[in-house]
């Protein structure tokens, strides 16, 4: 043996006795051993975000024996990420994440070689993600995900193993059980910040980001009949600053929510808006909070999910014990509470399965009321959405002169343009497939 | 006026900003604790046999980063070891250049780098060496220890901390395998718990007091009210009103069993005007979705009736600490009123800007009225305890005051072990783990054997340098020792399943030799981090008061041992 080797040995002394013999837990046929460490060492991983999950993330595959390792973030750094971003530092405000992230783990740990990518996970296509023994997705954004997640699904060649890549997804973003019909409070975010969740996702075999899209349902937005007339809240006082104030007296300016001079004025108007309706607790806290669609997060959270989440890519890419099935949640407000369970395969997935998703809708309902009503319903919410039957086109945003042409089609009734049970293809452009519904009237 | 500060003088500090997303959470009097306070870290205690200068302590120094970053006061390393080729393998806070040197300096130094505002400090010495000066440990709030740890050092700094009050989390990291305990004072008591919003609020609907009865009787007649007034009354007035109509009809009782309340949701349904565009009156489906959970009559939890019961509630000294103080004051508007006082939040609902503020503001100066009440029975007692001027803020009477249906005190327990001066109630409580399929119990057993096995060599001086963490005769003498002390007054022994599940999870534990891996001593760091968070600040419910991971199976489990 030579000394590098010698060196080798001792460096990673815990992780290669932990790969060189047999647990009670592992797969019988499980080959224990120098093979299986090459498989580690060799396994090229890519790593989606460089925030808060991100961070972790990378040191976590580095300090785990992985060597070649991709991350892609197309963020900078803001000072709001150093309580928990902890490769960043004050003089690196400004600069990408994904750069200085890299750069930091490399000169950290002697041997690995982190390649940034400063940029949109869209930029790139399915060459590119097929290099990967697999991929990490430390996001909050449930958008990316789902772009992540019909991608690698649609890159699985059932004749090709090596193109079916695992999907490891960590989030601390807040999940709804289930969305309720009740008005959620606006107080409920010191919970959220304690809570997080972990998955396995073996794309087409198993349950997929979107078959799982309903528990992580969006908070549903006040009606705009409140924020325009009828506030009570400090929040509709700020919703009101931001969405309407703005557009009315400044609408020359784009919005930007990292503009403290953008946020002081929304703040301004909303205090005063808020005088002028008695109602109180207006900050410049809350008002950040609410522009900027702030969630609570802390390092400790993050750790315990970046963790999971490598935990996992290191046992599918060694195969030492078994791997989540498939998703395991967190919750630290109370104790130390988590649960494991084995989400379902939706054969009605829009994405993994073959079938339609049944979708219940009121028939009196105008296109254009459901259209809108897409964007929050738990099992789609699409934004922009255009959408066809087998038939014809209902509304299609783009081209303009089909747009034109479809407009009409908007106040009608749902009833007057599709049957009871009729199934429709629904695009969006932040996404490459098509979501298949089967609409089903109340 | 405070309203006309200049726009550059209400944004937020720098400290605000870089601090913004964690003081969401536990707003300013959480950070202010968390920067009063420095964290001991006992990282090693020597050797764990051949080829080792001791436990890796990557899951305390682990822990240390999520402490450092959100700013805690400062730390203190205490760690005699040197760093080894195998440490920069696993320990992101360590680098090439740190071979050879001091561990507790090199990971001070490194964790320092992680936030300016924390002071950080470090010995390359020996725990039980610096427990000798008195003042040392008093300087700290919380107590981390990274074992496996003889029980020579163990016992008698968890003892000395316990003494002065100082809470103490003990920690193994091992293969895929955690485990940690959290030793707390025998009442530990915890105000601002953050309960779910929703559990947070108390309407009182079924005993209004008077302005709120009269905002509900100055509605009059609903069915002469036009479409849009009919359409924004508060759900909560709309209860009201209809339950006075229910009350006319039922000889005064208001509804109190499931069928009574169906009953009365579909009279309150039956109400709402559905000959409008909408179809129906948004106002009256919330009043309608709220009728089974807030028509229910004031009822105190019976976790705060056992705080009111105890003996530090009812019997107040000069030394009592403020919560006592409160809580005592608290169970007295309690037996006068029958009620806690009000929290005066209410959630959002469909009504006009007016009406709504209005009714908020009889819900807040309730609210209010009661915090003044429970402030007069506060200073009273202080006064008849001696205490001039009263000491306790009028702040942290109103914080109390808000939580009061939600505060808890944890009965802390000392660390758990399992010797043969082990506590009965922790012998007692392993063994009813061991009853349950798949229980975890047996990776803390595990964990039980590797101290053993390591104290053991620790222990044994020279005679011990030549004994490693991988001998199977140890492990087997202590495995079989410690499950005679678990069956020893069992009526029958353990189960074939059983011992197999002891055995899997000692297999399982072996394989690292006592070693750490980087991925379940993050998590942990974690997960333990969090846990100090809880204590330092006193706010959000600790664990009771131990916790295992299995990162074979990705999952976790609590025990009260």
């Amino acid at each position: 043996m030579d000394t590098v080797n010698v060196g080798e040995q001792s460096r990673w002394r815990h992780l290669y006795k932990v790969l060189s013999k047999p647990g009670p837990y592992c797969d019988e046929d499980w080959v224990p051993g120098s093979e299986t460490i090459n498989t580690l060492e060799s396994s090229k991983i890519l790593v989606i975000g460089a925030g808060g999950l991100g961070c972790e993330i990378l040191k976590n595959l580095a300090l785990s024996g992985f060597k070649d390792i991709h991350v892609i973030d197309m963020d900078t750094i803001d000072i709001s990420n150093l309580n928990r971003q902890f490769l960043f530092r004050q003089a690196d405000i400004g600069k990408p994440k994904a750069e200085v992230a890299a750069a930091f783990v490399e000169k950290r740990v002697k041997g690995v070689k982190i390649t940034p990518f400063v940029g949109k996970i869209q930029d790139k296509d399915e060459d590119y993600y097929m290099q990967f023994k697999i991929i990490v997705c430390g996001l909050d954004s449930i958008e990316a995900r789902r772009w992540i997640n019909s991608t690698l699904i649609g890159m699985v060649d059932p004749e090709d193993p090596e193109s079916l890549k695992p999907l490891i997804d960590g989030g601390t973003e807040g999940t709804e059980e289930s969305i309720s019909c009740e008005r959620k409070s606006t107080e409920s975010d010191d919970q959220i910040g304690f809570k997080g969740q972990a998955r396995v996702i073996l794309p087409t075999l198993s349950s997929c980001i979107e078959c799982q899209l309903d528990m992580h349902a969006p908070r549903p937005a006040v009606p705009l009949c409140t924020i325009a007339t009828i506030p009570r809240q400090p929040q509709h006082c700020i919703e009101w600053a931001h969405q309407i104030a703005w557009q009315d007296k400044r609408k020359d300016d784009t919005f930007d929510s990292d503009d403290m001079e953008h946020i002081s004025w929304v703040y301004h108007a909303a205090l005063e808006r808020a005088q002028q309706f008695h109602i109180h607790g207006v900050t410049f806290q809350m008002t950040q909070g609410v522009v900027k669609n702030i969630i609570p997060a802390i390092a400790s959270t993050n750790a315990v999910i970046a963790a999971s989440t490598t935990s996992e890519v290191m046992k599918i890419a060694t195969g030492c014990n078994p791997y989540l099935e498939n998703y395991m949640m967190y919750a630290g407000e109370e104790g130390v509470y988590t649960y494991t369970f084995e989400a379902e395969k939706k054969p009605d997935c829009p994405v993994c399965g073959n079938l339609a998703r049944k979708m219940n809708v009121d028939p009196n309902m105008t296109l254009g009321d459901f259209i809108e009503s897409l964007g929050e319903r738990a099992e789609a919410q699409l934004k922009k959405p255009s959408l066809r039957t087998e038939e014809k086109t209902l509304y299609q945003r783009f081209p303009p002169q089909l747009e034109e042409h479809t407009r009409p089609n908007l106040r009608l009734r749902l009833r007057d343009l599709v049957e009871d049970g009729e199934e429709i293809a629904v695009s969006d452009p932040a996404y490459t497939i098509d979501f298949r519904y089967r609409l089903v009237f109340n | 006026m405070t309203d006309s500060f200049p726009a550059a003088l209400t944004g937020p500090t720098s400290k605000e900003r870089k601090y913004d997303r964690q003081l969401r959470l536990w707003a300013a009097t959480g950070q202010q604790a968390l920067e009063d306070s420095r964290v001991l870290l006992v990282n090693s205690d020597g050797p764990l046999g051949t080829s080792s200068t001791g436990v890796s302590g990557v899951v305390g120094v682990e822990t240390l980063k999520n402490l450092v970053l959100p700013g805690i006061g400062g730390f203190t390393i205490v760690d005699p070891a040197t760093v080894t080729a195998s440490d920069l393998g696993v320990n992101f806070f360590l680098e090439q250049e740190s071979l050879g040197k001091s561990r507790a300096e090199e990971t001070c130094r490194l964790l320092r780098e992680l936030n300016p505002d924390v002071q950080g400090y470090f010995y390359s010495k020996h725990i039980t060496d610096l427990l000798h000066d008195p003042e040392f440990l008093p300087r700290h709030k919380l107590v981390i220890i990274s074992g496996p740890t003889k029980r020579s050092s163990l016992g008698p700094l968890t003892q000395q901390a316990q003494r002065l009050g100082i809470p103490v989390l003990y920690i193994h990291s091992v293969g895929f395998y955690s485990t940690f305990s959290l030793q707390l004072d025998a009442e530990f008591p915890i105000v601002e718990t953050h309960p779910d919003p929703e559990a947070m609020q108390d309407l009182r609907l079924l005993n209004p007091w008077p302005e709120l009865v009269a905002a509900a009787a100055a509605l009059g007649d609903l069915t002469n009210m036009d479409d849009h007034r009919h359409g924004h009354v508060p759900y909560i007035l709309l209860l009201l009103h209809f339950l006075e109509q229910w009350k006319h009809a039922h000889g005064g009782s208001v509804p109190s069993n499931y069928k009574e309340k169906t009953e009365f949701r579909e009279f309150v349904r039956s109400n709402a005007r559905t000959d409008n565009a909408e179809g129906g009156e948004e106002n009256f489906d919330e009043a309608v979705a709220a009728v089974l959970k807030t028509i229910a009559p004031f009822s105190l939890r019976s976790s705060i009736r056992e705080i009111f019961g105890m003996r530090q509630c009812k019997h107040l000294t000069p030394q009592s600490a403020d919560f006592w103080v409160i809580a005592a004051a608290i169970s007295a508007f309690y037996t006068t009123h029958g009620v806690l006082p009000l929290p005066g939040s209410l959630p959002d609902m469909k009504a006009q800007s007016s009406d709504y503020v209005t009714l908020q503001n009889i819900y807040k100066s309730k609210a209010r009225q009661d915090v003044e009440e429970v402030t007069a029975t506060v200073h009273q007692l202080e006064s008849q305890l001696g205490r001039s001027p009263p000491r306790i803020l009028e702040r942290e009477i109103e914080v109390f005051c808000k939580n009061a249906a939600h505060i808890k005190v944890v009965h802390g327990r000392a660390i758990p072990h399992i010797s043969s001066d082990s506590d009965q109630d922790t012998l007692k409580e392993i063994r009813s783990q061991l009853g349950i399929p798949d229980s975890l119990i047996s990776v803390f057993i595990a964990t039980q054997v590797l101290d053993a096995v390591v104290d053991e060599i620790q222990s044994s001086g020279q005679q011990g340098a030549h004994l490693s963490v991988d001998n199977d005769g140890l492990w087997i003498s202590h495995t079989e020792r410690i499950l005679a002390l678990l069956t020893r007054d069992a009526p029958v022994p353990l189960s074939e399943a059983v011992r197999e599940g002891i055995d899997d999870a000692i297999q399982e534990l072996r394989r690292a030799e006592g070693g750490e891996l980087h991925n379940i001593s993050s998590l942990t760091g974690g997960l333990v981090a969090q846990e100090a968070l809880k204590v330092l600040t006193r706010q959000y419910v600790p664990l009771d008061n131990t916790c295992v991971f299995d990162g074979a199976r990705s999952r976790s489990e609590m025990y009260r041992l």
